[in-house]
């Protein structure tokens, strides 16, 4: 079972450490063709802009679109979710391509500018449910999305309560305090074999989402499921950021 | 707070906690990076009991993926913004180029190409070198100006030890500061607390000695210097060498002579330590000063570092909008030569070098240590 990780730019070498941990391993996705092997993929945050223009100048929109049409498990983090959505507002000016295939309208930076990132526990019932461990999952929020309506056929995993006039200050300041008109904004949504989380999974020691996304993919390909293999630490792997909790 | 939490998520996670005790990568509490002399007081009161302690701990913690942590870190960690998703923030950035612009057309332009974020500035550093004087913190309504041009990240540059510019960078609600050596200093001895802001920070460095002095100050992401403004990559190699060069000195080091190391380079002892146990900078790595070329941004990138900053490279060179896009590209695709002859191909006249063997060059990098 191979597991792909777009790294066009971001966060993806904390995704092939968080698959590594877990046991299975992550292969770097940068042109086409090196998509075709491959039984699921990731999208990791970074920028999206960046991530999208990179991938026009490598012709990797039609194979990308191509990989979800054909039903295979796509797990967008962040910026990887504004990839996988339909529809997204606060854009650049002249747009941005999309991949599309999760029914839901994304905002690009609802939270607004790096002062307003902010880390919460959040809610999972869903994946504590498969997964087992607390309730709550510490979602890491940088400069991050929100998804602002979801179709019907869209399973919505976590949500989050904010401020109704979105200034978010006070959620990033006092995230206890209860403001007095809370608008719940969604947070992770899971439509078929897409999956879409506005936090970051790869930044935290707890690897839920990935034994998650991971089952998605054995549940896509019975036969070869049993194939994942631990990965030999190798010594020449370059050393990554550690996790601050 | 975060004991708290800590302790609940373990109580509750036998099973994930039972998979994490066999999992290397490594965290790092969060503390770690907030008590510079909580150690050394302990260590001059109770020297053999807490080495015995320390180490208990570290065993136990590089088990569960945790590196040491020294007292609660009450000292100087800011609940606003946790060092995490400042950190975060310059994870989002790994794999990108940042670009100076000093319009907004100019950062419209960076942004096209894919640049992950912008330096907003007034002059770029070969200006700057240019025309002398004094350079300050920019003109805060043109950063706003180029904030609202763009949706990717936007950084400003405020003058070493200045935390008034700081403080108001942090006001009108940019990414990210960086505290650079390109400015004129304000502060000879000193560089800003960085603790004390919710805006991260990105501060350069020459050597590892200055990096980790950095990142106990509160710096959640380290470029090394290099020599702005000049196109000439010597300098931005001569500092990533040293940095990656002393740390494979450390990885094969005996614990036992950390100590005198961490006395050597002038760092504090935990994060001379971390950097070892890692293999590498506990923040996010950058390169910068002197990148004028796709072939300079691959160098860096193979050198080992996770992004590069291109200052007057792109905008002072005959054809900023393919130049920019090219080294985005080299970037990404940095270990793969036959992409990086493609994307180099006919990008016009690049910006005009100045020599540094003239003595007469002033040597930014050497304006704080």
């Amino acid at each position: 079972m191979a597991v792909g990780v777009l790294a066009l730019q971001g966060s993806f070498n904390e995704h092939v450490a968080a698959l590594r941990k877990i046991g299975v391993k992550g292969v770097e996705v940068r042109k086409p063709e090196q998509l075709e092997s491959l039984s699921a993929l990731i999208i990791p945050g970074g920028e999206s802009t960046t991530m999208a223009k990179l991938a026009e100048y490598h012709n990797l929109f039609p194979a990308l679109r191509d990989f979800v049409k054909m039903g295979k498990p796509v797990w967008g983090t962040c910026a990887g979710l504004i990839f996988l959505a339909d529809k997204a507002v606060g854009v650049k000016s002249g747009g941005q391509e999309l991949l599309g295939g999760l029914d839901c309208t994304v905002h690009r930076n609802f939270f607004g500018s790096q002062v307003y990132s902010f880390e919460a526990d959040v809610l999972v019932p869903e994946l504590a449910a498969k997964e087992g461990g607390p309730e709550t999952f510490r979602g890491v929020f940088i400069r991050s999305p929100a998804i602002l309506e979801a179709g019907p056929d869209v399973e919505i995993l976590a949500d989050l309560s904010v401020p109704s006039d979105k200034s978010t200050k006070s959620v990033a300041q006092n995230p206890e305090e209860k403001s007095e008109t809370l608008e719940k904004v969604i947070i992770a949504v899971k439509q078929g074999n897409l999956l879409g989380t506005v936090f970051h999974p790869e930044l935290t020691a707890d690897t839920r989402w990935h034994s998650y996304f991971l089952k998605m993919v054995g549940d896509a390909n019975m036969q070869n499921c049993s194939s994942s293999e631990g990965v030999p630490d190798g010594s020449q792997r370059p050393p990554d950021l550690p996790i601050y909790q | 707070m975060w004991k708290e939490r800590r302790l609940r998520t373990r109580g509750h996670l036998p099973l994930s906690a039972a998979r994490l005790i066999n999992s290397p990568p490594y965290s790092i509490h969060r503390a770690t990076l907030f008590a510079p002399f909580v150690i050394s007081v302990k260590v001059v009161s109770i020297i053999g009991w807490e080495f015995e302690k320390l180490e208990r701990k570290q065993e136990g913690m590089a088990g569960s993926g945790v590196v040491t942590v020294y007292g609660n870190g009450a000292l100087t960690e800011t609940k606003k913004s946790p060092f995490s998703v400042k950190v975060g923030m310059a994870q989002m950035l790994r794999g990108g180029v940042i670009m100076d612009v000093v319009t907004p057309e100019q950062a419209r332009v960076a942004e096209e190409a894919g640049a992950c974020a912008v330096m907003a500035l007034e002059r770029v550093p070969a200006d700057i070198r240019a025309q002398g004087g004094v350079a300050r913190m920019s003109d805060p309504g043109l950063i706003k100006e180029i904030k609202r041009a763009v949706t990717i990240p936007v950084m400003a540059k405020a003058r070493i030890g200045h935390f008034v510019e700081a403080q108001i960078l942090e006001a009108i609600g940019i990414d990210y500061i960086d505290e650079s050596e390109v400015l004129t200093l304000a502060d000879e001895e000193n560089h800003i607390n960085k603790h004390n802001f919710r805006i991260p920070f990105v501060c350069g460095c020459r050597n590892l000695g200055e990096a980790l002095r950095r990142i106990r100050e509160g710096a959640a992401m380290i470029r090394t210097k290099g020599e702005a403004g000049t196109g000439n990559i010597i300098e931005a190699v001569r500092h990533v060498r040293s940095v990656m060069g002393d740390i494979r000195v450390l990885r094969n080091m005996d614990d036992d002579e950390v100590f005198s190391f961490a006395k050597k380079i002038a760092a504090p002892y935990d994060l001379v330590m971390q950097t070892k146990q890692l293999g590498r900078l506990p923040v996010v790595h950058f390169a910068a000063g002197g990148v004028a070329t796709p072939a300079d941004a691959a160098l860096m990138m193979q050198l080992g570092c996770d992004g590069v900053f291109v200052g007057s490279g792109v905008f002072k060179s005959g054809d900023p909008v393919r130049r920019a896009r090219a080294i985005v590209q080299a970037v990404t695709h940095y270990s793969d030569p036959e992409l990086l002859a493609d994307v180099s191909c006919g990008l016009g006249e690049a910006m005009v070098g100045i020599n540094l063997n003239d003595e007469k060059v002033e040597r930014y990098a050497n304006r704080s240590e």
